[in-house]
């Protein structure tokens, strides 16, 4: 018999794939992995923001994150910095302002530990529903945001002229992985989330042909990493977000074995 | 403006971190006609082209656009990275709401309707070009703007483009711009041509002069 943690757990996590599976496509497609990084990384300085203010966590973090979008935005358009300088500026300075900030509160308990690698086994109820709701939410945005988007990151220009608004997708775009990552920190955590974003994207590439066919790819390999993940934590004992890191890791690795059992094998990324 | 001009611009100049990329630009572009930009390597043709789109902010002189204005561009570079799977159908959707039979008229217009359905990197220069300018003109623009169309396209496949280009002006009355960087491969289409000419090279000439 299955414990009651562990099938919200397994809810949790599914919902969760759902999402960043869509999501982790735009991820790769417009080689954000590194702008996803500094967002989860900052989402230190988020916790320590709803520390401050006395926010709800997710609301703390999201807040932060969508903060820290706009800032990469604007150094992106004003400073001429190179992106990666701009990034790994945000996302260390963020991790150290977050741990220098919460080292003023000696009083609040914060459990680092599930912070950076996450707690899926802890998820409420209440959580469940963040999950599934903000999930749609999420999903729609994205839906809407589709074509746009697409046309954007193949190029810029022929968005603008064909009056698709490239930066308003853009920046939409940026506060939806805020928001994604807001509701995925409690559950993979802060150094794991971009795993959960790249590798199911990655390995759907093999089997797609359009772009949304490798989404829905992505959204199914998710949900198979994070079941494979909860079932292999609950049966060796080993912590759950970084079990279902593992656990996408070694489908990604499947699907390209030379075996010439999976897909066409020519569209090799 | 009269009603046939498409976009008029006059004495434009565009000046980026400190630098004139050109200066003194005259063009008028009128509907069913092609007017061709030539000029050698970073004379500013592609910069000039964006600008006249919008896409880049003119420094100085004045540009007006018909409005509504309906474009159809061929951008010079358009690489697609390889994790992003997409179709030549797929692509040429993109390019808005359109019925599964106009599509295949666009494809068969550009002779790409024999393929099937392929990958997009599995094309050749010319046959991107091409499915690129079906791209284009499913969207029926009153202008159709091309930037060095004839890159990586051999000599029969510059012929084909260009012929392809002339019938798409000849149906619909389109006004193009077209950017080349060398005038043999546009001779023979064009109504009016803008010779670009590098602002030190301007510079230059000037103070010959002097
Ligand atoms: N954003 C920019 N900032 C500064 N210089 C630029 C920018 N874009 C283009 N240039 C410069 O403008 C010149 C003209 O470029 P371009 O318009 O691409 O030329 P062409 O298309 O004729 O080869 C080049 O020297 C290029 O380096
Ligand atoms: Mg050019």
């Amino acid at each position: 018999m299955l414990d009651d943690f562990f099938i919200r757990a397994l809810i949790a996590g599914i919902g969760l794939a759902i999402v960043t599976g869509p999501v982790g496509c735009f991820i790769v497609w417009r080689r954000l992995a590194y702008f996803g990084e500094t967002i989860a990384h900052s989402s230190l300085l988020g916790v320590a923001v709803a520390i401050l203010c006395d926010v709800n966590l997710v609301l703390g973090i999201f807040f932060t994150a969508t903060v820290v979008v706009f800032i990469v935005f604007l150094l992106e358009r004003r400073e001429g910095l190179p992106t990666d300088t701009i990034l790994g500026l945000l996302a260390h300075g963020g991790l150290a302002l977050g741990l220098v900030l919460l080292s003023f509160f000696p009083s609040v308990r914060i459990d680092l530990h599930a912070l950076l690698f996450g707690d899926i086994l802890a998820v409420s109820r209440q959580d469940l529903l963040v999950i599934w709701v903000g999930g749609a939410i999420a999903l729609g945005v994205l839906c809407w945001l589709w074509t746009p988007l697409l046309l954007t990151t193949i190029s810029s220009d022929l968005s603008r002229v064909e009056s698709r608004k490239p930066l308003l997708s853009k920046v939409l775009f940026g506060i939806l992985v805020a928001a994604v990552i807001a509701v995925a920190v409690k559950i993979v955590g802060v150094l794991l989330i971009v795993a959960l974003l790249v590798i199911p994207a990655a390995t759907a590439r093999r089997f797609a042909s359009v772009p949304e066919t490798m989404a829905i790819g992505a959204a199914l390999v998710g949900v198979v990493s994070v079941a494979g993940g909860l079932f292999a934590s609950l049966q060796f004992d080993t912590p759950s977000g970084p079990s279902i890191v593992v656990a996408a890791l070694v489908c990604f690795v499947l699907t390209r074995l030379p075996l010439g059992l999976f897909g066409k094998g020519n569209t090799g990324a | 403006m009269t009603s046939d001009m498409l976009i008029d611009a006059r004495n434009i100049g565009v000046n980026l971190s400190n630098r004139w990329i050109f200066r003194h630009v005259d063009l008028a572009i009128e509907r069913g006609k092609v007017v061709c930009v030539i000029g050698g390597n970073g004379a500013g043709k592609t910069t000039c082209v964006r600008t006249l789109l919008g896409l880049v902010n003119h420094s100085e002189g004045t540009i007006k656009r018909a409005d509504p204005l309906s474009v159809g561009f061929v951008p010079q570079k358009l690489s697609i990275t390889p994790i992003l799977p997409v179709t030549i159908r797929r692509l040429a959707a993109l390019a808005g709401k359109f019925k599964s039979g106009e599509i295949d008229e666009a494809l068969s217009a550009v002779g790409l309707d024999e393929l099937g359905n392929p990958s997009v990197s599995t094309l050749s220069g010319g046959e991107f070009q091409r499915l690129m300018l079906a791209r284009a003109i499913l969207r029926s623009p009153d202008l159709l703007v091309l930037d060095e169309p004839a890159q990586g396209v051999d000599v029969s496949g510059v012929e084909v483009l260009n012929k392809l280009i002339l019938g798409v002006r000849d149906e619909t009355n389109c006004g193009v711009l077209m950017i080349s960087h060398d005038i043999e491969l546009v001779f023979d289409i064009f109504d009016d041509v803008l010779v670009l000419i590098p602002h030190e090279f301007e510079k230059l000439r000037h103070s010959d002069t002097a």
